[in-house]
């Protein structure tokens, strides 16, 4: 919120500056933006001038007028192309000397055939606007005067963020009460100076009526009269100019007053126009099947949840967020009827989400406005309407609900014992003074405290606290530490979930961190089918695009689309690896909601995960081009499924898990060049890993035999010991046996590998394959596995015959297991 | 054998071996003085051998020499044998002086078969030199993303001061995102949130705005009293661009205790700071609103490049400011403790939450905000395994 720093001062007379005024609002908890000056870069006087002749130049291209202007001292004769203003209008004239925004000096100079003796201005061209359609033209001002003055250039205006719960800083009221407190000086509070200012209704008019039917959704409606108004009357220039600091057109008087009245009070009002009622107006929620035309011009459906204002005719206004068309005041107005009322901030922010709309009026509704404003606001409105507009004030008609006092018990320790520094009981009720709240004692450290009627965030001790230690200064807290109890750091999974991170990154690879965001393009771009489950994920009801509304349920894609970013920047080859959460099923519907005044029981806590998707940690790895580049050092060594598959391993290594590799079948891999990842001793599939299939490499336009896996890493960390066993190991020497194998071609050296290790059983210490021969040594469609093998003994030199044994052992159960002969 | 030609030099060789084998110890023979082994042959054998083993100019001339002067058949060795042959009387002047000779002649043989080793080994190991700069292919260094090694850094030095890390769903419940954390339906600070909501919308499921619904599972699932850190990805609907992320992470702390207080928390954070960013970081707090704290604060950097000290408008990294926006904290707000099940007349706690992109940016100098989401190598490459 915009609001320039003298009107703040109208109310809260401090001599400081704009600057020392940003800071004391800062450290009140009200965030100064930025303070901008109204017409920055006009220096000079500009005067008001009125036009006495305009003389139209024809001869050129575009519209061309030669001006005679009457400056009250002087007529100066001015060349503007603007066509907005006729002889008699008053504009704004920047004379020789004057320098404009954009350091653009006004000199007398000849153009168009004539001398120009200074500049006739827009909005845009004194920093005053955007608006560039036209020249300023002012009502209500004579020549010669100081237009600097009636259109505040030089006014510095702060730029205010205010936080949700502090809805009364969204008026000049607020803002000064929190300088004046600060600086220490007096607060002229606007709400009592106003109160009197309108006089008593003419004799002989009646108010129109008003009604709350629900008092659930108006606590307070006002409506006050007012007859015979000048619908051509001018808005006071001051008006015009304050409401163009902060932001707001000037529209016509009764609006910008409405406008006006809102900003210095923070009361949100609304004028009808009485003629177009029919019938008193009432506040009450809406009912089926009615509609309502709002201001926007967009006519809104209405439902029992809306609360609405209406006359006998239906509908006429949004409460608290829109009034509608039917009622508005137009050009032609001259009775007028103000709302000013009081709605509960729930009322005012179910209207504004349901429809979306977000007004100045339900942006203070919303964040609670003072309860007791209404009729101050709307008579500080009716006494400027009928000062400036004219017409005759015809009373008010009012309806208010009990006011429910709240207070407040509060402890005047508790301020010390939250901050952890005394602050003495004088100081915190003169800090709770400070803000308006009374505070009466009940016993001999506690009281009660009544907050006042513009703070309806003040609800608990806490609320109050955070008022007082803001007051005393946060800057004057200490700084102390807890003790926090003995922790028992990381926990097993966070320290393994950081090793496999160092692991990766010290083979190699880079850790990316993608958007979890996916699509069907990216499903059938992973040659998922239809009814693969992995398409099946939570869906955004807002995503930020179109293409990718569903959560991930692979990393695959995000990895593929950076792996390709940063090919396309040059870097073929890639070794990349990401550990993040992916979305598995849909969201169930219906969640409980246990409210929250109490804790949930554990098991309605339990029951509430169940909306919840599995989201379970998966590693996903992406190697592309080449591990090392053809060099001095030999032939380059592309990227291939191995280094995939081994990524999975050394992972499962680091931590301890034993895996197994099978021949696998995934769509989104290379037919031939699958494996599946399986939990040893286990049959469940924990992911993939493997050449990815080449439709999937060109769809991300990837270097041809780009490699991939994508495993269930929770499922590792679960699985991962906690604590290592020490290894009992023999000494005794270790014998060596070579053997080879014919086997089919298609026979995976896993099942042989298998076969010979339970036939080794706890003597063969370690097995290595070191030779594949597939050719004319042996029979078509086979293969020769060559393995190298270590018995050991447990305690004692295995003895040959032993040896012969297991060597035969071994020899059968590949005969067996696979088929397989001895070379 | 018989039938060959015998040369000279042969031939007086085994003469001189069947002469010396003639006179080799025998009891039976009368001892007798043997020229040999007066002092000037011994000397001049020594001298010999010396000059020879010291001419001699690698390992196998060496060999030569030794053979001929300090081997079986040398002089010095035939000398010693004639000793058997001498007067019991003379045995022991003789025998001295033989064995001294061969100690001089062994030591210096010792000598020079160190050195020549040394000139032999140098020659061997100068041929297989090879030019140490070529460029060795090692493979090239990977990294992990400074985002995961920032939140662990930041992490550890909460775990140093007794913390725990505790963890949550991405996808949260609305009750935990919002309603626990006192975000009231429809209030306007539930709706600054820009939130991703999951389908259908009343499925009460979104996508986490913010790492504080972990306080909410921690003060369930844990005992009292708590003090945890939980660093996490979050989402808010912004567009991505050099200040924006929708996808961004988070640090949140959450200490529950007896007797916590605003100093406490202050103290907290300013260690925090200055751990990461050095001891001048001091932080300075700001009141805020946030629905779940009360009281409030946002939390300010002393600006790392200026410490503040800059003329107005003058520091790049600031504004002239001096100080940076770092993060939000705060008392836990009674009603939270209350959803939670923990009484506010018992138990304090206090809160806190930091961007960790930000903390980044200040920290490496990160200068936009897509270095950190494009996944471009180059960038991971700089911070290596640690950010």
């Amino acid at each position: 919120m915009k609001l320039p720093i003298t009107w703040i001062k109208e109310f809260a007379p401090v001599h400081a500056n704009a600057p020392e005024i940003a800071a004391a609002l800062i450290n009140a908890g009200l965030e100064v933006e930025g303070i901008e000056t109204l017409g920055a870069g006009v220096s000079g006087t500009l005067v008001i001038g009125r036009v006495v002749e305009i003389e139209e130049l024809t001869e050129f291209k575009k519209p061309i007028r030669w001006c005679q202007v009457d400056l009250g001292t002087q007529i100066r004769g001015i060349v503007c192309g603007a066509t907005n203003f006729a002889v008699g209008d008053h504009v704004v004239v920047a004379e020789p000397g004057v320098t404009l925004p954009g350091d653009f000096t006004i000199t007398s100079r000849e153009t168009y055939g004539h001398v120009s003796d200074g500049m006739i201005c827009s909005e845009r061209e004194i920093g005053l606007g955007q608006d560039h359609a036209g020249i300023l033209v002012l009502d209500g001002v004579s020549p010669g005067q100081n237009a600097n003055e009636l259109l505040g250039i030089g006014e510095e205006i702060l730029d205010i963020a205010v936080t949700p719960d502090r809805g009364y800083a969204l008026s000049v009221r607020g803002v000064a009460r929190e300088v004046a407190t600060a600086f220490g000086v007096e607060f002229r509070d606007p709400a009592i100076i106003w109160e009197p200012v309108l006089g008593a209704p003419a004799s002989g008019l009646e108010p129109h009526d008003c009604i709350i039917e629900d008092f659930g959704v108006c606590e307070l409606l006002t409506l006050r009269t007012v007859l015979g108004f000048n619908p051509d009357a001018p808005t006071p220039r001051y008006m015009v100019a304050r409401l163009q600091a902060c932001g707001i057109r000037s529209i016509s008087l009764a609006v910008d007053v409405t406008n006006y009245v809102m900003l210095e009070l923070g009361q949100p009002t609304h004028a009808f126009d009485l003629d177009k009622l029919s019938g008193p107006v009432r506040v009450r929620r809406a009912n089926v099947g009615e509609s309502l035309e709002t201001l926007d011009h967009v006519v809104r459906n209405l439902s029992p949840l809306d609360s609405i204002i209406a006359d006998s005719s239906g509908p006429i206004g949004l409460a608290g967020t829109m009034g509608g068309l039917t009622t508005e005041i137009d050009g032609s107005t001259t009775n007028i009827a103000l709302e000013a009322a009081f709605f509960p901030a729930s009322t005012v922010a179910g209207n504004s989400r349901r429809h979306k709309i977000s007004s100045e009026a339900s942006r203070r509704f919303e964040r609670g406005i003072d309860r007791e404003l209404a009729p101050i606001a709307s008579a500080r409105a009716c006494a400027l309407l009928v000062a400036h507009g004219g017409g005759s004030y015809a009373g008010m008609c009012a309806v208010e609900s009990p006011i429910s006092e709240s207070i407040i018990e509060f402890d005047l320790n508790l301020p010390t014992r939250t901050a952890g520094m005394v602050i003495d009981h004088q100081t915190v009720i003169e800090k709770l003074d400070a803000i308006g709240a009374t505070y009466v004692r009940t016993g001999p450290e506690i009281g009660v405290v009544t907050p006042p009627s513009w703070r309806p965030d003040l609800t608990q001790p806490a609320d109050l606290v955070e008022e007082v230690v803001r007051l005393v200064g946060y800057e004057k807290l200490p700084s102390t530490l807890p003790s926090a109890p003995a922790g028992r750091g990381l926990t097993h999974e966070q320290r393994l979930r950081r090793r496999i991170g160092n692991l990766l990154a010290g083979r190699g690879m880079h850790e990316i961190r993608a958007y979890p965001f996916i699509g069907v393009n990216d499903f059938d771009a992973l040659r998922f089918p239809e009814n693969d489950s992995r398409r099946e994920t939570p869906t955004l009801v807002n995503p930020l695009s179109d293409l990718t509304p569903q959560m991930r349920s692979t990393l695959l894609p995000g990895m593929l689309s950076i792996a390709a970013r940063n090919v396309g920047r040059g870097e073929n080859d890639l070794a990349l690896f990401e550990i993040g959460s992916v979305f598995l099923g849909g969201v169930v519907e219906g969640g409980l909601d246990p409210g929250v005044d109490s804790r949930p029981s554990e098991g309605i806590w339990k029951q509430m995960q169940v909306a919840l998707p599995a989201q379970p940690e998966h590693l996903g790895v992406v190697i592309t081009g080449v591990l090392e580049s053809v060099g001095v050092w030999g032939n380059p060594r592309a990227a291939s499924w191995r280094d995939s598959v081994d990524a999975v391993l050394v992972v499962a290594d680091e931590l301890g898990v034993d895996l197994e590799v099978r021949t696998g079948s995934d769509p989104s891999f290379h037919p031939g060049r699958c494996a599946e990842i399986v939990l040893q001793g286990t049959s469940e599939v924990i992911g993939f890993a493997g050449e990815l299939h080449p439709a999937v490499v060109d769809h991300w336009n990837l270097p041809r035999r780009s490699c991939a896996a994508e495993i269930d890493v929770s499922v590792l960390l679960s699985s991962a010991a906690n604590c290592a066993t020490a290894p009992v190991f023999s000494n005794s020497p270790v014998a060596k046996e070579d053997l080879a194998f014919v086997v089919r071609r298609d026979c995976p050296v896993a099942e042989v590998l298998a076969s010979i290790r339970a036939a080794g059983g706890e003597l063969l210490e370690s097995i290595r394959l070191f030779d594949i021969y597939e050719g004319d040594q042996i029979p078509a469609s086979h293969k020769s596995l060559a393995f190298a093998l270590r018995f050991r003994g447990e305690g004692q030199t295995l003895a040959p015959q032993e040896l012969q044994n297991l060597r035969n052992q071994i020899i059968t159960a590949v005969s067996e297991g696979v088929g397989g002969t001895l070379r | 054998m018989a039938l060959e030609i015998l040369t000279r030099a042969q031939i007086c060789s085994s003469l001189r071996f069947w002469r010396h084998r003639l006179s080799a110890p025998n009891k039976s023979f009368d001892p007798k003085q043997v020229s040999a082994l007066n002092a000037d042959s011994v000397d001049e054998m020594v001298v010999g051998a010396l000059a020879a083993l010291n001419s001699a100019t690698d390992l196998n001339s060496l060999k030569a020499a030794r053979l001929e002067h300090f081997g079986d058949r040398s002089p010095i060795a035939l000398a010693n044998r004639e000793i058997g042959a001498l007067p019991p009387a003379a045995k022991a002047e003789v025998g001295k002086r033989i064995g001294e000779a061969k100690a001089r002649i062994k030591e210096f043989l010792e000598t020079r078969e160190r050195e020549l080793t040394q000139v032999r080994d140098n020659e061997v190991l100068l041929g297989e030199k090879v030019d140490v700069t070529v460029p060795v292919d090692r493979l090239k260094r990977g990294a992990r993303h400074p985002i995961t090694t920032l939140m662990e850094r930041l992490s550890d030095v909460f775990i140093a001061m007794g913390y725990e890390i505790a963890e949550g769903p991405e996808l949260e419940l609305e009750w935990a995102n919002f309603d626990a954390l006192n975000f009231p339906k429809d209030h306007p600070a539930r709706l600054m949130q820009d939130t991703f909501f999951v389908e259908s919308p009343d499925s009460g499921v979104v996508l986490r705005t913010h790492t504080s619904p972990i306080q909410v599972r921690a003060m369930l699932e844990r005992d009292l009293p708590i003090y945890v850190v939980a660093p996490g990805r979050v989402f808010r609907t912004d567009e991505l661009d050099a200040t924006h992320t929708p996808v961004f992470h988070q640090i949140e702390g959450l200490a529950v205790d007896k007797g916590l207080t605003m100093s406490d928390l202050r103290g907290t954070l300013n260690h925090l700071a200055h751990v990461m960013f050095g001891p001048q970081i001091d932080i300075r707090w700001r009141p805020s609103f946030f629905p779940f704290t009360e009281p409030s604060a946002e939390v300010d950097l002393k600006c790392f490049v200026c410490l503040g000290e800059s003329d107005s408008g003058g520091c790049r990294a600031c504004g002239g400011e001096g100080w940076i926006e770092w993060g939000g904290c705060g008392m836990v707000n009674p009603k939270v403790l209350r959803a939670v099940g923990i009484d506010p007349n018992v138990y304090s706690g206090f809160a806190f939450g930091m961007g960790i992109e930000r903390t980044l940016m200040f920290r490496s100098g990160v200068s936009d905000m897509r270095d950190m989401v494009e996944g471009d190598i180059r960038f991971t490459a700089a911070f290596g395994l640690e950010a």
